[in-house]
């Protein structure tokens, strides 16, 4: 039996491992969409050119002045007395975000009035816009709230912002876990699916089904490899993220990979339950995409927010298995909280890989008798 | 190892109405037949008279709808998991794994089927040197050393019952031959060949036919005897005129 299984398995890994060009592609893949995601798909603005009008300087207006030459997101390209000197050179693009301080603010701080602060915001795209607002915002919230501290009444600005675990509002900290999901979905179900099906279409299958080996024995032997490549593949990805974008790991690493592992076996099961129900290798291919990548990227909370969702895709989100893993892996990365609080995710991706595996077999079967 | 009510010891396969229907259409309709131990025999029929259906339900890989049959003295609906130990499966398609090579191959079936270590290579080396073969990629081989060599590892494990289906499809006259050589020399060690085809030039290398027309088997007997039976030249003309009833 083992010996039987053993030798099925070992063929599997000569497949994989002859095939180079695959091989090198799946392997280099978490490593490319890692940094090609992570600098591209971020929704935070960089080098925002900020402009400074400050008609009397006093030691509250350097003082702000200072914590904005300090923000690392903010470059001071001018700073001058009066706003006229500015509007040309917003007009031309030469400037984002334009942060002018009311005359004499030292001295409306110190009496007790509202010192005023005027942003305006190059917002031609208004999401950039927005942000790069949000992000002056908290440099004054922050300076607002330290001005408090030591009794004098406040400046008057904005909302307070609160972001909690993304205290730099590093979006590519909220990718990672999606994209991890992503690349073990794409090596898990993508391959597990050509990989069957290419058996199927060969021929090559009913002479494996007419041999002793036992349907079983077909998909764990075809499941194996492939697991400790999606293995690879996380960390791959997670070691980019670290190296890469200094993605926080404030949780156990150990129980992150043990969620991956799961997560794949979701992913494998599903594969292999695309290569039984269709024909050929291309149409696997296809379904497999359509079933796995496209709820995974959209309807899982990775790019686009589930909250602001109408209520029937939430519903149906539950379905899809990256949803649960991307809140286990933001847990783990970004809170770090450990299995106390990410038990019931866990059971149901738990439960999904059992369901899918089960369904798999019993289809897998069905078909050959 | 009870076996009530089977056959003799010299019968490898006997088949009792067998029927397979797929919706309302019969592929095969109670074909009732047996084949003698260590024979040739020869299942003949147009392509879609169920021949494949057939050797499927013989070999496990349809349940029969109807009737029953035993494979190597064994059942073929209750002791499914010992036949698959003893017979062998070449399908119509070459189904060696193209990017393996030839040991690679025989590696996999001798492990898939419980061989030692030392058997494999030992039934490597032997099976290469007969084919005067050596271990390159299987991809790179020409079509008929491909089916040469699909046969002999459907024989690796030794069975007793190999059941081809179309294996001379597409292979030239010479290779044609030298391929029934190897079923002759097969036969001749004692094991059962169940052979499918539609050249009817190879109908008459076997030792008994059956011919298919519909999913049920019009006439059956040594090659000879057919011929005389029916007053017909060669087995392709009672093939054709089976075949076609006008």
């Amino acid at each position: 039996m083992i010996s039987t299984l053993g030798a099925f398995v070992t063929k599997e890994i000569r497949h994989i491992l002859r095939d180079r060009q695959t091989l090198t592609i799946l392997l280099l893949m978490p490593l490319v969409q890692v940094v090609l995601f992570g600098y591209a798909l971020r929704s935070d603005v960089r080098d925002v050119r900020l402009a400074i009008v400050d008609p009397s300087p006093d030691y509250a207006t350097l003082e702000l002045r200072n914590r904005f030459q300090a923000a690392r997101r903010f470059k001071i390209v001018a700073t001058e007395r009066s706003i006229s000197r500015i509007e040309p050179l917003f007009r031309k693009s030469k400037i984002d975000l334009v942060v002018s301080l009311d005359p004499d603010f030292a001295a409306h701080i110190e009496a007790g009035e509202p010192a005023r602060v005027f942003i305006a915001v190059d917002a031609s795209d208004p999401n950039t816009g927005s942000t790069m607002q949000a992000y002056a915002r908290a440099v004054i919230a922050e300076y607002e709230q330290d001005l408090g501290a030591k009794g004098a009444s406040a400046v008057r600005i904005a909302p307070e912002v609160r972001m909690r675990f993304n205290p730099t509002l590093e979006s590519v900290n909220l990718f990672i876990p999606g994209l991890i999901a992503l690349v073990l979905t794409l090596v898990s179900a993508l391959m597990t699916a050509i990989s069957l099906s290419r058996e199927k279409e060969r021929g090559t299958l009913e002479i494996l089904l007419v041999s002793p080996l036992r349907p079983w024995q077909i998909i764990v032997g075809k499941v194996l490899p492939y697991l400790a490549l999606a293995f690879a593949n996380a960390l791959t990805a997670l070691l980019a993220a670290w190296l890469i974008f200094d993605v926080p790991f404030r949780g156990s690493v150990t129980l992150l990979l043990v969620e991956c592992i799961i997560y794949s076996m979701v992913s494998l099961a599903i594969g292999v339950l695309v290569a039984t129900l269709t024909a050929t290798q291309r149409v696997a291919m296809l379904v497999a995409l359509l079933a796995t990548m496209l709820p995974s990227t959209l309807l899982s909370g990775m790019v686009f927010p589930l909250a602001s969702m109408p209520r029937i895709l939430q519903v149906l989100s539950n379905v899809v298995p990256a949803k649960w893993f991307i809140v286990v892996a933001r847990g783990i990365m970004l809170k770090g909280v450990g299995l106390e609080h990410l038990w019931k995710e866990t059971l149901v991706l738990t439960g999904m890989t059992m369901a899918f595996m089960i369904i798999a077999v019993r289809s897998f079967k069905a078909r050959v008798a | 190892m009870t076996a009530p009510a089977a056959q003799p010891a010299e019968l490898a396969i006997v088949a009792h109405d067998l029927t397979r229907r797929f919706g309302n259409f019969t592929a095969v309709d109670h074909i009732t037949f047996d084949v003698k131990a260590g024979e040739v025999f020869g299942f003949l029929g147009a392509n879609g008279a169920g021949k494949t259906t057939a050797i499927k339900m013989l070999t496990g890989l349809l349940a029969p709808s109807e009737g029953d049959a035993r494979v190597a003295g064994l059942d073929l609906k209750t002791e499914t998991e010992q036949i698959r130990q003893r017979i062998g499966y070449m399908s119509q398609r070459f189904s060696l794994y193209e990017d393996l090579t030839v040991l690679e191959n025989i590696a996999l079936y001798g492990g898939i089927y419980g061989l030692t270590d030392k058997q494999i290579a030992d039934r490597s080396a032997a099976m290469l040197s007969t084919l005067g073969l050596t271990d390159e990629m299987v991809a790179k081989l020409p079509l008929g050393w491909k089916q040469k060599l699909s046969f002999s590892v459907a024989l690796l494990h030794e069975p007793a019952i190999v059941f081809l289906d179309e294996p001379t499809g597409g292979v030239d006259p010479i290779t044609r031959r030298q391929f029934w050589e190897m079923i002759y020399a097969a036969a001749a060690r004692g094991t059962t060949v169940f052979v499918t085809t539609h050249y009817m030039d190879e109908a008459e290398y076997c030792d008994r036919i059956s011919i298919m027309v519909d999913g049920r088997i019009a006439t059956m007997g040594t090659p000879l005897e057919l011929k005389e039976q029916w007053n017909v030249p060669s087995i392709d003309e009672l093939f054709v005129r089976l075949a076609r009833p006008t």
